[in-house]
């Protein structure tokens, strides 16, 4: 690997939606404007070959998060930084495209994202015609690909993704839902991309389906290199899986930590709920934390750190001053020394 | 040992299909004590949401019981006529389905739909219904309820529904409360008090819970006993301590073992080769025999009925040792 260690990084990004009423009905209310800070000022990077988790619960801005990042969703702020390329500001279309070949994703429903009228073959060559001519890719994709070529070109992806070439004839309703989802990969890996967006991608299927996925994930990780951000609602995926894992709540990210760190000693209150709500397969005994209440409306955020109607820790302080993002967590009163013993140290 | 407050004897549900019928559970047998909470894990469509529909009756057609019977407390019920089952249903069986919003009436307001259910259940007069319904909603923890009760489903998070779902299914204070997947579509920090709520309350209510879901974390978390389905039938029920730490069926291990945990970074996650077969499909012997590791060639033949290993059974010819089935010799022993 020549590039730099950073293949990703993103700057400020926010996402901001406007769900007011109509601006006749505002005018007659006395309304003013309502916002939804779906994304509300994240920064992260990810550096090549490495897998970034982000978790959150629904309505923490993870998938909005993910889309902007592909570029799916134009971000009201910010930058995604692309191996230094920001494709949203880029004039160059061919550096753009270039851009987008390099990068893929992978939806949560495999029932959803793949189209039934398509056969799995045509489905995974897509990729490889938009992407094969013109511009095209320095490895692989390359220009003008023949018909024979692409056809071998999807017979190596499908035994890549542990699929039969036979089953390129069939369409989408003849998989299982873990098959579909090898196609989704397969499509994904078509434009030879070297960072993969993964939205969910196994909490539709059943967990013997989901070790599948995932451990083809990991070994497709190995063979070529990828790299992955990973948004899940699963500890445990995210656990198995994940170099670095982010936590967002609310729009925001509260920490950003290795995983081993962020699990053995979780340093926001958020995390460490989270953490203590996952039901325990050793059933060790150990005391779930109570915790009250459950995430606020985004559009109304309360003022101050946004847990901190939830957080066992809460000062006067957190009420009024957002706390920012420092040091990798943004807590006021992070959990730090005696206070956070983390799991192992219960069992 | 207590007489069983459920018990499910061999049952089988059949769908009338013009290729004849689809076997969809197969020799389904099972206990549930009063005030015990029995897990029924297995992937999509192993066949749980199924058993539960069966026992209260609301299979859709063409799907039928075909064989087998069900007691509540001694008395048969899957025979009744549907106005005798209506009885029951709600009074002596509630239910949780997975999805709270749906399981609301979006016209009706919360109070509503509890009132309607206790006028249905019992010689109530409104008002004290109405506060029957308020002392409800305060069991499972729904604050500022004077508010609350006359407020609409749409104006409920999802957890805070699932807690009414909760308690429009203690209404009647049924002896046996079937949940099915019912913190599956909530997040893991509310999914967390839910559990609390579903077991305080069966605690004190002293309701029978049968908890089906996919998730053996919150089967681990919850229950007394666990029943692993595969295709339709049952390959393994006992304590859940002993399921979950030593599973005896090579599909509740490759089970376990798939599960992804908070301990660490695993190398790779077990994995079990191919996928569940459809219900037109099912191989003959043990129908998880062409995934299984362990098979022989007894399994792709013979059919292995639950055998008794220690406290558990399990329905796998590995455990033969020559007995007579355990559902044969009564049934395998409780707590």
């Amino acid at each position: 690997m020549s590039a730099p260690a950073e293949l990703v990084a993103v700057r400020d990004l926010k996402c901001v939606f406007d769900v007011s009423k109509p601006w006749i009905s505002r005018l007659i209310d006395r309304e003013p404007r309502r916002l939804l800070r779906a994304v509300d000022g994240v920064d992260f990077t990810i550096r090549r070959g490495e897998t970034f988790g982000i978790v959150g619960e629904s309505g923490s801005g993870k998938s909005t998060l993910a889309r902007m990042v592909v570029g799916l969703l134009r971000p009201s702020a910010g930058q995604v930084l692309i191996s230094g390329v920001d494709m949203a500001a880029t004039r160059d279309p061919l550096a753009r495209r270039d851009v987008r070949r390099r990068m893929q994703m992978i939806f949560q429903d495999p029932y959803a994202s793949l189209n039934p009228r398509w056969r799995a073959g045509d489905i995974i060559a897509e990729p490889i015609f938009a992407f094969g001519r013109g511009a095209g890719g320095a490895n692989g994709a390359g220009k003008a690909l023949g018909k024979v070529k692409v056809q071998a070109r999807v017979d190596e992806l499908l035994r890549l993704v542990g699929l039969d070439r036979a089953d390129g004839r069939k369409y989408p309703h003849e998989f299982s839902g873990g098959q579909r989802q090898r196609i989704a990969i397969a499509r994904a890996l078509a434009s030879n991309p070297d960072f993969i967006v993964c939205d969910e991608p196994t909490s539709a299927l059943d967990v013997s389906i989901q070790a599948q996925i995932l451990n083809l994930m990991r070994d497709l990780q190995d063979q070529l290199g990828l790299t992955y951000l990973l948004i899940t609602h699963n500890l445990a995926v995210v656990r198995h899986m994940a170099t670095r894992v982010g936590v967002m709540y609310l729009g925001r990210l509260v920490e950003i930590a290795a995983s081993e760190a962020l699990f053995a000693r979780p340093r926001h209150h958020y995390t460490r709920m989270l953490l203590d709500a996952v039901p325990d397969l050793a059933m060790s005994g150990r005391a779930r934390t109570p915790v009250g209440g459950e995430a606020p409306n985004p559009i109304d955020p309360p003022p101050g750190c946004p847990f901190h109607p939830r957080c066992p820790r809460a000062a006067e302080r957190c009420k009024h001053e957002t706390p920012l993002l420092r040091d990798n967590v943004a807590c006021h009163f992070p959990l730090d020394g005696p206070e956070s013993q983390g799991r192992s140290g219960e069992r | 040992m207590t007489d069983p407050l459920l018990s499910v004897r061999d049952l089988r549900v059949e769908f009338a299909t013009r290729r004849g019928p689809l076997v969809a559970l197969d020799g389904i047998s099972f206990d549930i004590a009063p005030g015990e909470i029995l897990g029924v894990v297995g992937e999509s469509g192993a066949g749980k949401s199924l058993t539960g529909l069966a026992i209260i009756g609301l299979l859709d057609p063409p799907g039928h019981i075909a064989a087998g019977e069900i007691t509540l407390s001694g008395r048969r019920i899957d025979n009744l006529a549907p106005a005798e089952m209506r009885k029951i249903r709600g009074r002596r069986i509630g239910m949780i389905f997975q999805d709270p919003l749906t399981s609301l009436n979006p016209l009706l307001r919360v109070g509503e739909h509890l009132i309607e259910t206790i006028l249905a259940h019992s010689s109530l007069t409104p008002r004290q219904a109405r506060e029957r319904a308020i002392a409800l909603l305060d069991e499972v923890g729904i604050p500022a309820l004077e508010k609350r009760i006359d407020g609409y489903p749409h104006e409920f998070s999802g957890g805070m529904r699932q807690r009414v779902v909760i308690a429009l299914a203690l209404c009647a204070e049924p002896a046996l409360v079937i949940a099915d997947e019912p913190t599956t579509a909530l997040d893991v920090s509310v999914q967390a008090q839910i559990i609390a709520v579903l077991k305080k309350l069966t605690r004190e209510h002293g309701a029978a819970v049968m908890l089906i879901t996919h998730d053996m974390g919150v089967i681990a978390e919850t229950a007394d006993r666990v029943a692993v389905m595969y295709a339709g039938r049952i390959a393994e029920i006992g304590k859940v301590g002993e399921v979950v730490r030593e599973p005896l069926h090579p599909y509740a291990k490759g089970l376990m073992a798939a599960i992804p945990t908070l301990e660490g970074r695993l190398a790779r996650l077990a994995q079990i080769p191919g996928s569940m077969p459809r219900l037109s499909a099912i191989p003959q012997g043990c129908a998880f025999n062409p995934r299984c590791p362990e098979a022989f060639d007894r399994c792709r033949v013979e059919r292995p009925p639950l055998l008794a290993v220690g406290d558990r059974s399990a329905a796998c010819w590995l455990y033969d040792r020559g007995e007579a089935p355990a559902v044969a010799r009564g049934i395998e022993a409780r707590r």
